[in-house]
């Protein structure tokens, strides 16, 4: 529900990624990195990414989003499996003391830059 | 939050394994820099999108924490009972603890009002600054709290916006949060939103008063909570009746002292 503001903040972060020593250049791509516990619905921030992007130098780039799944580990016995019904309890020996490692992201990993302007804006 | 098999054979990723506290610069060395096969020219960011929020967040901590502020988070749908249980809650914590509300609601000041009356000074905020009115962000925590005089204040609740999903998702600054649940919702709830329940400290289950009247499998409620977030304190309270409130009052006084003395 709050793709938007989401959105806004990706475009934020890629423009500052961006080395200043490249000049006026266009981001083609941003990989995202998104845990299946993350409260973001990746259709939508696709749509609001396409919004919020316009007239910046992301401007028709695509939003690439892996999804992580929610990995668990036990406190307990040290199990590791991953969770795709929400019970958030070890298989092994029932324990309810749990580590989630993946599953909570919400990351901009990197970004790409188009090669092609290069030689059209000359 | 839909959890399902489509993440089966994907690759894991460890959180432990994330480096968190390296932001790396864009301009940090060439080979964070890589040509892809597409012709693009790759930059490694590695950012988390709410690194923002988060660094707010602390910030709020902080200044809580010097001025001796417990901060409890109170997240529910509409209408589930967030603002009629802080009436109730407020009355009977006042005479110990000195306490002031933020209020998050989209467009009208009728919480406000209603939690006005308890005597306790109350902020109430637009919640459509940060891209929506879905949740309350720590930037907009910040700006609230400055019309407080925290020093004088010993507990401070937030009523966030009426929403089982984005709150989850933005830390506030809080010590801690907690969720209500109504019998008139689906006793499945917690199955649906597990972030929330996970991210909250303690559930209420709400209108209890109601369930003569309703098909409600109370003890099938508690028990997906407990899936979600096993050995999570329930309390079982009307905040119309005030039933149950004893325990969960309790509870509430034990956090604050546990912090502030
Ligand atoms: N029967 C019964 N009704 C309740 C109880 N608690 C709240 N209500 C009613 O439920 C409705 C919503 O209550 P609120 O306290 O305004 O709920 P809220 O969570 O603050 O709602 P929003 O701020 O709009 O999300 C009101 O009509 C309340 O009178 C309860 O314990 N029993
Ligand atoms: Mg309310
Ligand atoms: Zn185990």
């Amino acid at each position: 529900m709050h793709e938007m503001g989401i959105a806004l903040q990706i475009v934020d972060i890629a423009t500052a990624s961006i080395p200043p020593n490249l000049g006026d250049v266009r981001v083609a791509k941003v990989n995202l990195k998104v845990g299946k516990l993350a409260a973001v619905v990746p259709d939508s921030l696709r749509f609001c990414f396409s919004v919020a992007t316009k007239d910046t130098p992301l401007d028709g780039a695509e939003l690439v989003i892996e999804e992580l799944p929610v990995l668990a580990r036990c406190k307990e016995c040290s199990t590791q499996w991953t969770i795709t019904n929400p019970v958030f309890q070890c298989q092994t020996c029932n324990s309810g003391s749990l580590e989630i490692l993946s599953g909570r992201e919400l990351d901009i990993e990197s970004i790409e830059i188009a090669e092609e302007d290069k030689n059209d804006s000359g | 939050m839909i959890l399902d098999n489509t993440a089966k054979g994907q690759k894991y990723y460890h959180h432990k394994d994330f480096p968190h506290n390296h932001h790396s610069h864009a301009d940090d060395s060439a080979s964070a820099i890589s040509v892809q096969k597409s012709g693009t020219r790759e930059i490694k960011v590695v950012r988390r999108v709410l690194d923002v929020n988060e660094k707010m967040a602390e910030e709020n901590r902080k200044l809580f924490a010097e001025n001796g502020v417990f901060v409890l988070n109170v997240m529910s749908s509409p209408g589930s009972g967030k603002t009629t249980t802080l009436e109730k809650t407020l009355a009977k914590i006042l005479p110990e603890y000195k306490s002031a509300v933020i209020v998050g609601d989209i467009c009208t000041t009728h919480d406000a009002d209603r939690l006005a009356i308890s005597g306790a000074p109350v902020v109430q905020i637009n919640t459509d600054e940060f891209g929506g009115d879905c949740h309350l962000a720590a930037h907009v925590i910040d700006k609230a709290a400055g019309g407080l005089d925290l020093a004088d204040i010993d507990l401070l609740i937030v009523e966030n916006v009426g929403n089982l999903v984005c709150p989850a998702e933005f830390d506030i600054g809080e010590d801690s949060r907690v969720v209500i649940l109504s019998v008139t919702e689906g006793e499945d709830k917690p199955a649906k939103y597990p972030l929330m329940f996970r991210e909250c400290e303690a559930a209420l289950l709400n209108k209890i008063d109601l369930l003569p009247y309703l098909d409600y499998d109370k003890d099938k409620a508690v028990e997906y909570i407990h899936q979600v977030h096993p050995d999570m304190p329930v309390f079982e309270i009307s905040a119309r009746t005030e039933e149950g409130f004893e325990p969960w009052i309790e509870w509430l006084h034990k956090k604050i002292k546990e912090k502030i003395g």
